[in-house]
């Protein structure tokens, strides 16, 4: 069973919530990724998300365009990042997903990228620009390796919701509002009818993303879906402490509260 | 062929929240093509406001100076706002104004697309964004200027490498957020499905009316038709009409930059390889990893990493050959065209007249060849004069 499907299933169990967190990998350096990896994981994080830095990431808001930039002063490649996954896998079995725009996967060859996740321990694949129409021509090969394509959905997905949901494993993404990355200071008066409406057309776990920044959110949606996730709120924090490993493991265990 | 592919290009490789979005979108353009009453309006702000249809002229002198095939001057150039690109503007105000939407954003690079879309937005009276990278604002601070005097609002694109690719991006993200009671005017055959058909639908009057007029004048076909190509929606909309009729030889010409031993040019089809970008996969100038780096011409309207996805097919299926040429080429072609026929065309169509330089002597007199002039120079004589007198003149 794959990594993300056994941790939903036995927070399930215990009646909990996945706690997701995100960083950028290469930001402040690639060898602080390691062990922000890690601080995340102390801190509470049962599913971690590495972004591949990438030129033109048309989902992201401002926090995470910066921390790509500031991966690419240190001129990451993807290689690094796949070498980093790799060390890690070798001290964790916390499940480890790429965030990562679909040229940068295209680039290399849909099946050697999905090769190479498989043979570092790369548990899940969210690729922000690869809708349901287009995601045939990867999925083929996530599928071989045991790889779970994470679709997204948003609010304007409505009927799409279903058939997003077919054939897809590991959890769905449900995007809170309308928008890129980074948060926001409230979200639409229907989002718990958006979050149940996704539950009634699909038996996976959900989780929300877009804009979660404080334990009182995290909290807040715990109660409606599987999984929250905090990308931009746990960057700015690797911002501003420039990496701190026990700043960060600080912030995530107050958001994650684990 | 897939609907929203040309062969293995295109499609809509953009974030969930656009996918239902742009299917409405393709559904209200379906509609509106239909409709006799749509293509009338359409029509009627192309004759009494752009000026339409545009001449095709015969250069006689160009024609004499360079000794070979008889050359043609599609002039677009004499459209209201100096280029092509209202066209479409016009078309994608109208559809706007159809599916209710007032708010209106656009990208630009060199302002052209940044000014029509102005233009026409203050004639529909919608609320106009539009946005710009902060380095092509500096370059070109008097659309700037003409943009807000038309009352629209220039967002600076403060974003990655903080040029036309960036704007782009910093507009579909805006769109992302306010999709539901907000229109997005694409200004070339890029950009997810249906906007690469729909641009080039919208263009095709282009080649619609020098098919038109050649047969007037001529009674027959030309030769070839030669158009530049960044994004490519003068050459799409050009080249569309003439498909069918293989007798007829279409070449798209990018920009070479400083050349193609360089880092410093745009030829996405010399130097590019398969890739995603604003929503389509295309032939695309990219590194190693697939990030895409700026790209380079002295004409602003050329400088775009990717193609449009029709241009990548009709290259791979070779319909259509795709050429390039220098900045230098390309300003010599203008100084030439200005000095023989009194038309100065924009750096962008001078591409178009640098390579009808190189091929039409090597043809022969009862040829016919027809440059596609997709706008005028005014814009780029600030550019010109800072260049070396010497460059440029032959």
């Amino acid at each position: 069973m794959n990594r993300i499907t056994k941790v939903f299933d036995n927070l399930k169990k215990e009646g909990k919530t996945a706690f997701i967190g995100y960083i950028t990998s290469g930001d402040p350096t690639i060898k602080r990724t390691e062990d922000l990896v890690y601080a995340l994981q102390e801190g509470g994080a049962d599913i971690i998300e590495l972004g591949i830095p990438y030129s033109d990431p048309l989902a992201d808001g401002k926090v995470i365009q910066s921390a790509a930039l500031r991966a690419f002063e240190n001129e990451i490649k993807v290689d690094d990042i796949f070498k980093c996954v790799q060390n890690i896998r070798v001290k964790t079995e916390v499940p480890l997903l790429f965030l990562v725009y679909y040229n940068t996967i295209f680039s290399m060859g849909n099946e050697v990228f999905s090769k190479k996740c498989k043979k570092v321990g790369i548990d899940g694949l969210i690729v922000p620009d690869l809708p349901l129409e287009e995601r045939d021509e990867l999925k083929k090969f996530t599928d071989e390796d045991n790889i779970c394509l994470i679709p997204l959905v948003a609010p304007t997905s409505k009927s799409r919701v279903k058939d997003i949901a077919k054939n897809s494993k590991g959890f769905i993404y449900c995007v809170s509002s309308m928008g890129v990355t980074g948060t926001r200071d409230s979200f639409n008066d229907n989002i718990v009818e958006y979050l149940q409406e996704i539950k009634k057309q699909t038996d996976l776990p959900i989780a929300i993303g877009f804009g979660i920044r404080d334990k009182k959110t995290v909290d807040f949606f715990s109660k409606h879906v599987d999984g929250v996730i905090v990308g931009s709120a746990i960057v700015q924090v690797v911002k501003k402490t420039n990496g701190d490993v026990k700043k960060v493991k600080e912030f995530v265990k107050e958001l994650s509260g684990k | 062929m897939s609907k929203t592919k040309f062969g293995e290009y295109g499609g809509q490789y953009v974030p969930e929240s656009l996918m239902q979005p742009l299917k409405d979108l393709e559904q209200a353009y379906e509609k509106a093509k239909n409709d006799d009453a749509f293509k009338e309006e359409y029509n009627y702000y192309i004759k009494e406001y752009v000026g339409g249809p545009s001449p095709l002229y015969y250069a006689k002198n160009f024609t004499k100076h360079l000794g070979g095939a008889k050359i043609y001057l599609k002039r677009e150039d004499l459209n209201h706002t100096g280029a092509h690109k209202i066209n479409n503007v016009l078309g994608q105000l109208l559809l706007a104004k159809r599916m209710g939407k007032k708010k209106i954003i656009a990208e630009t690079g060199a302002g052209q697309h940044g000014v029509a879309t102005a233009t026409g937005a203050a004639l529909f009276g919608m609320k106009c964004t539009v946005f710009m990278g902060t380095e092509d604002m500096e370059r070109q601070q008097l659309n700037v200027f003409k943009m807000e005097m038309l009352g629209a609002t220039v967002r600076p694109a403060l974003s990655g490498t903080k040029t036309l690719k960036d704007a782009t991006n910093e507009a579909i993200r805006e769109w992302v957020r306010t999709v539901e009671d907000t229109f997005y005017v694409i200004g070339s055959v890029v950009g997810p499905h249906p906007y690469p058909t729909m641009v080039r639908d919208f263009q095709r009057i282009i080649g619609d009316e020098t098919k038109k007029a050649i047969l007037e004048k001529e009674g027959r076909l030309p030769d070839m038709i030669i158009a530049c190509v960044g994004g490519g929606s003068n050459a799409a909309g050009m080249f569309y009409s003439f498909l069918e009729e293989k007798e007829v030889k279409l070449i798209g010409v990018e920009a070479a930059g400083l050349g193609l031993d360089t880092p410093l040019h745009a030829a996405t089809f010399a130097k590019g390889k398969k890739g995603i970008i604003h929503g389509m996969k295309t032939y695309l100038i990219q590194d190693n990893d697939g990030n895409i780096y700026p790209v380079y011409s002295i004409s602003a309207g050329l400088d775009y990493p990717g193609v449009g996805p029709e241009h990548s097919y009709l290259f791979d299926t070779k319909r259509a050959n795709y050429v390039s040429v220098t900045d230098k080429e390309a300003i010599k072609a203008l100084y030439l065209l200005s000095q023989k026929e009194g038309i100065i065309p924009a750096l962008e169509s001078a591409h178009a007249v640098a390579y009808a330089m190189k091929i039409v002597p090597k043809m022969g007199k009862d040829k016919i060849v027809v440059i596609n002039i997709s706008g005028r120079g005014d814009k780029d004589m600030h550019t010109i004069s800072n260049l070396k007198k010497d460059d440029g003149e032959n």
